[in-house]
């Protein structure tokens, strides 16, 4: 039973606010994921929580207990770095074995401790070697496994799968769910990769130069951005954000891209929901997803121009002109055969976001 | 998969190793030239041109252990034949070893210069080590305010040339009851060495990613302990060539040697050229006395071997 809290967290570098009034509150046997580009303070926020980094202002709590004073030895949580930082004098036995060597622990239960966690690793036959003579996965095993002896109280993980290549990448993240699964413990995950954060998350917290974004299950963040850096930092394709603007013809509601002539159809109860917003200026949001293509003309659907076709295998991205911006759609693959053709396309109204453009903020429009 | 090299590379590798060679040849040239006159009769040590084959003797040893004197009248036939293989070598050398009253040989003054050598460059090396090791760790992982400054002023502490600091410090020492111990002589060769190791052993720390201590800091061990448990042992090739180098120093060290220490703390350096000044001088014992005084770094350096060879990074560390 572990929950972690952190209250009015504040850390600067000199003059440069690194967290900026962060407030989080991490149920046990949550596996929470830090998102956001490098630099953004997720990093200086676990190792806050480690205890490796004192923080300014603020209480981090760890099972209703301050423990910003601690020192990182006393605060029972272990930690799995991006380096892997296995010490190269030691086997792999004497790597996992280690942090219970600090306790009083006596040999034969240190030995049963580390022989289990190598056999959940799956890593049993590597433990006379040195590290060195490693895979890079087994490196990241054996890290993790050094993390887990110990069974501590939370595990932290600095973007643990990073430094492996693509393949390793998703191997390894399947492993590390599924021992999240199995053993079950408070787990903070740090990583600017949004795919490993959708994969791998209970709550995303996601972190934009040292301020909390938002924080939500995979499914929130992706359907329900709260605001434009969420919007398109999460999802891949990217989700098309364009200028746009809404008006009132004739009792339905017409939403038009800049710079293009005609606007696109929506359903006439977005004026309302708008609720005196559509004056202000607007930026639309829709995954490429959102943006439904077709040969033929038809109800709703305005004519395009296909610029690029990117194809991805199992379908292909179509970049689509609307007056002077671009709209991404996705397609099955060869729907759109070849950059020139003319198509026709509207917009899933349930899959569009509005923002105010000034703010970024979503005006939290459902349709 | 089978090396294909051209002529070229073939031949250029010729031309590398004979380069080599030749320069290996000018290297030990001196070394040869020492350890062949130790084992050279008297007569042979100055011929010009050098003689390059002889038949060994071991007789500069003797007489590097013993105290002699000349030998005024030849030894009767009794005594020569009573005295032991060693004396009757220096009976053949025109000399006679001294005995005191009671007939006890007088050993030379060598053995107690090379143990003084041998205290003062151990313990002055692990001074100098140890604190260089400690203080570059400070520089190297915590933030230090004017870190700049005072690394050079460690520095600047090697920039004067010895014999600048020379009559002060016999002056302090003298002031202070230092001159000739062997405590003067360590802390002056640690002081000496300090600025070095704190230099280079900052070099060798701050390779060691500090993750390996954050990981041990939250496995639960103190700042002191993933000091000793992980630096340490991660450094150790930095700590071995920084201990052949502090060593290598204090051992060779001269000047100061010479003017601080006259008989107690003498050091073997200024104590082998020393015997040239009794009687006409004998290379043949000096040379005898050098070789044995080449043999400890010969073999320090040799155990540390694999340390000084070995590459610094070869750990488990992704960048």
């Amino acid at each position: 039973m572990t929950q972690i809290e952190l209250r009015g967290v504040q850390k600067w570098f000199g003059a440069v606010q690194v967290i900026k009034d962060l407030n989080l509150s991490i149920e046990d046997n949550e596996f929470i994921v830090l998102l956001g580009q490098s630099g953004c303070g997720k990093t200086t926020t676990l190792r806050a929580v480690a205890g490796l980094e004192t923080i300014d202002e603020g209480d981090i709590l760890i099972d209703g207990k301050p423990v910003q004073h601690l020192k990182a030895a006393d605060r029972d949580i272990a930690m799995v770095f991006q380096s892997f930082s296995l010490y190269p004098h030691m086997s792999v036995y004497e790597n996992i074995a280690f942090p219970l060597r600090a306790t009083r622990m006596k040999k034969t239960d240190i030995d049963k401790a580390v022989r289990d966690v190598a056999q959940v690793l799956r890593i049993s036959d590597l433990l006379d070697r040195r590290p060195s003579a490693l895979s890079g996965g087994d490196m990241q095993r054996v890290a993790i496994g050094r993390a887990l002896v110990r069974r501590p109280k939370a595990m932290l993980m600095d973007e643990p799968i990073g430094a492996l290549d693509a393949k390793l990448r998703e191997e390894m993240r399947a492993e590390i769910k599924r021992l999240h699964v199995k053993q079950g413990s408070t787990t903070i995950y740090v990583t600017h990769d949004q795919i490993e954060a959708m994969s791998l998350a209970d709550r995303i917290v996601i972190m934009h130069e040292g301020v909390l974004q938002q924080v939500g299950t995979p499914e929130d963040v992706y359907g329900h951005p709260q605001n434009l850096f969420v919007a398109q930092f999460v999802g891949s394709p990217v989700m098309n954000v364009a200028p746009a603007a809404v008006s009132d013809s004739a009792g339905k509601a017409s939403v038009t891209v800049e710079g293009a002539g005609e606007g696109f159809a929506f359903p006439s109860e977005l004026l309302s929901k708008l609720n005196g917003s559509a004056g202000k200026p607007l930026s639309l949001g829709i995954r490429p997803e959102g943006v439904i293509v077709a040969h033929e003309a038809a109800e709703g659907f305005l004519p395009a121009e296909a610029h690029i076709i990117e194809p991805l295998g199992s379908y292909d991205i179509v970049d689509l002109k609307f007056g002077s911006q671009m709209l991404r759609a996705r397609t099955r693959s060869g729907f759109v055969a070849k950059a020139g053709d003319r198509v026709f396309a509207r917009l899933d109204p349930t899959q569009t976001h509005f923002f105010d453009t000034a703010s970024g903020q979503s005006l939290g429009v459902k349709l | 998969m089978a090396a294909v090299r051209t002529s070229a590379e073939v031949a250029g590798n010729r031309v590398a190793i004979v380069a080599v060679l030749i320069i290996t040849l000018i290297f030990l040239a001196p070394i040869y030239w020492i350890v062949s006159t130790s084992f050279k009769p008297r007569n042979l040590s100055t011929t010009i041109p050098p003689t390059v084959v002889f038949t060994p003797e071991v007789s500069p040893f003797v007489k590097l252990f013993t105290k002699r004197s000349q030998l005024r009248e030849q030894p009767t036939p009794e005594e020569y034949e009573a005295a032991p293989w060693w004396e009757r070598i220096v009976f053949d050398g025109g000399e006679k070893v001294v005995r005191d009253g009671k007939g006890n040989v007088q050993w030379s003054a060598y053995p107690n210069r090379f143990m003084n050598s041998l205290i003062i460059a151990i313990t002055s090396t692990v001074f100098a080590v140890s604190m260089g090791t400690i203080t570059a760790y400070g520089f190297s992982r915590f933030k230090v305010k004017g870190e700049g400054d005072l690394l050079f002023f460690i520095l600047s502490t090697r920039m004067l040339p010895p014999v600048v600091v020379a009559i002060p410090m016999f002056l302090m020492y003298r002031t202070f009851g230092l001159n000739d111990t062997h405590i003067g002589l360590i802390i002056l060769y640690t002081a000496f060495n300090l600025s070095f190791s704190v230099w280079l052993m900052k070099g060798f720390i701050d390779e060691i990613p500090k993750e390996y201590e954050e990981a041990a800091l939250v496995d639960g061990y103190t700042r002191m302990e993933a000091f000793f448990k992980i630096v340490i042992p991660e450094a150790a090739t930095g700590i071995a060539a920084t201990a052949v180098f502090c060593f290598i120093t204090a051992w060779n060290e001269y000047a100061f040697a010479l003017i601080m220490t006259n008989r107690r703390a003498q050091t073997a350096p200024p104590f082998i050229p020393s015997q040239v000044g009794s009687g006409l001088p004998d290379w043949t014992v000096i040379a005898a006395g050098t070789f044995l005084f080449l043999l400890p770094v010969a073999i320090f350096t040799f155990l540390l071997r694999n340390h000084l060879l070995r590459g610094m990074s070869f750990g488990a560390i992704r960048k």
